[in-house]
């Protein structure tokens, strides 16, 4: 039992970095490059964990906190998730509206970062990142209130675990609409190609990656794990809401879920692969598209 | 076989939405030849063993041949003729044509329930995915500027009319239903001239250059 335990918060701990490292290691075969080890960003980590970190002067207290608050409001949030079937190790009524939240401060706790150290190029990209995430937040909620309907529970343990087969039998259109809205706020929340692209440093184009720029050693190492982190949450809510195999057996339906997850991220790298980043005045339009086919999924549900 | 009507009625709309939303005459127009697709699709899933088959079937294949073939086709010459490619600047923005179109999609799926209907309902997305549909060509008719998405709207129109038309077939004879499709093809031939007229004139397809008077 205790074993079971320590392997799930192993998976939630120890796979989002590989998770990234088959993203880009995906684009890297489409682009025909060889692309960096499929264990890089643990490398990486390593590294920018033994080094020191630089302050400016002219930050505050609340540049320090930044990374620190970010990793762990979305570490909380990853306890509230069920993985593989499982009880999330966190799991109460309307624990789904906390997991939202909680993602929402790690992103407000970065976007003050950014802020505090003055510089006018991380105000815009904070500016970018908060306005951006503001138009997908509804969706997200919208997708969680219709899965709540669809299994008539309200945590997310109970949405899901067993009650979403019978729900995909029940409202399989409603529940394939929302998938597809999720798929697009992942995409968005986690700075992936439509939305943003994580390689460049151009200027114009950044978002996520202009906010980060002046931190460095343990603070970088935890901001991009967080990151990683965010990306594992949202491939898992996304797996266990489409491809619920009905694994019975724990270690069945833990590699079952594992195997899921390296899906999920060779779906966003082949996605990355052949779609080129939207014009910034473009985002808003698909997130407002998300948002109405998760209304739709919810109009479907509710008829 | 439910599921697969569902889905179907379901893409129709989505395809609705995704028309509201796309810039690029291409995509656009595929997107209506699919949806006629869809639709003679649809016309064979709607059929029970109650109905004349061969009647279904040359209502499907006539569809088929039209809509999803003949006047994509003749949208494509037209767009490659008068070299244009995107919309550009609809009179109403892309984001809030979005959310009207949602807002008429949720509306229609809403409200659809309380419309008295003549005959038994075949499917309970068919009248509000009907609804919507002619809302969004209604919508694409009045709020873009330039000729081709304005005929693109007016087909849309007609694809809603012609899923409402599908409650019907037990009493529409073949000769109506081929004559419809026949108006639609004389109308986008009509249009297709139109729209070379208006190109030739103004050197755009821009119908705002027709409200102005000139001597």
């Amino acid at each position: 039992m205790i074993l079971r335990a320590l392997l799930q918060i192993g998976v939630l701990l120890l796979l989002p970095p590989l998770l990234l490292g088959v993203v880009n290691r995906v684009k890297a075969i489409a682009a025909g490059r060889k692309g960096p080890p499929l264990l890089q960003l643990y490398f990486d980590l390593a590294k920018l964990l033994r080094k020191g970190a630089v302050y400016s002067r002219t930050t505050t207290w609340v540049f320090r906190a930044g990374p620190a608050v970010g990793l762990a409001a979305i570490a909380t949030a990853g306890t509230m998730l069920p993985v593989a079937g499982q009880p999330a190790i966190v799991s109460f009524s309307g624990d789904f509206v906390l997991f939202a939240y909680l993602l929402a401060l790690a992103r407000f706790a970065t976007a003050l970062a950014a802020l505090d150290t003055g510089s006018s190029f991380e105000g815009m990209g904070a500016a970018r990142e908060v306005s951006f995430a503001s138009m997908a937040e509804p969706t997200l909620f919208l997708v969680l209130v219709v899965m709540a309907r669809a299994t008539g529970s309200l945590s997310l343990s109970g949405m899901l675990g067993p009650a979403l087969a019978p729900a995909w039998r029940a409202a399989a259109p409603a529940l394939l609409l929302s998938a597809i809205a999720l798929f697009v706020v992942a995409l968005a929340e986690n700075s992936r190609i439509p939305v943003d692209d994580p390689n460049t440093h151009l200027e114009l184009t950044m978002i996520h990656e202009v906010m980060i720029l002046d931190h460095s050693g343990p603070d970088l190492a935890f901001i991009l794990y967080g990151a990683s982190l965010k990306f594992f949450l949202f491939g898992a809510l996304l797996v266990r809401l489409v491809a619920d195999v009905g694994a019975t057996g724990f270690w069945s339906a833990e590699g079952a879920f594992v195997l899921e997850l390296l899906a999920f991220s060779v779906l966003v790298g082949v996605v990355e692969s052949f779609m080129a980043r939207l014009r910034l005045t473009r985002v808003p339009q698909m997130l407002v598209g998300a948002s109405i086919l998760s209304v739709f999924a919810l109009v479907l549900l509710l008829r | 076989m439910g599921a697969w009507t569902d889905m179907a009625f379901i893409l129709v709309v989505v395809l609705d939405l995704f028309l509201l939303a796309s810039s690029r005459l291409g995509a656009a127009i595929r997107a209506v030849a699919l949806q006629g697709a869809l639709l003679s699709l649809l016309a064979l899933l709607l059929t029970s063993s109650g109905h004349d088959l061969g009647h279904m079937l040359a209502v499907a294949g006539g569809a088929f041949f039209i809509k999803a073939f003949l006047i994509p086709w003749l949208m494509f010459r037209a767009i490659r003729e008068m070299a244009i490619r995107r919309e550009m600047e609809p009179l109403v923005g892309y984001v809030p044509s979005l959310i009207l179109g949602g807002l008429g999609v949720v509306l229609s799926f809403a409200l659809s329930r309380g419309l008295p209907l003549p005959t038994n309902e075949m499917h309970p997305f068919l009248v509000p995915t009907a609804l919507a549909t002619v809302w969004t060509g209604l919508l694409l008719v009045v709020s873009r500027r330039k000729a081709v998405t304005q005929v693109l709207g007016f087909l849309v129109l007609e694809n809603g009319v012609f899923i409402f038309g599908l409650l019907l077939t037990d009493f529409m004879p073949v000769m109506v239903e081929a004559g419809v499709l026949l108006d639609l093809l004389a109308a986008v031939f009509v249009m297709g001239i139109v729209m070379f007229q208006i190109n030739r004139e103004f050197a755009s397809l821009d119908t705002d250059a027709l409200s102005s008077l000139k001597d």
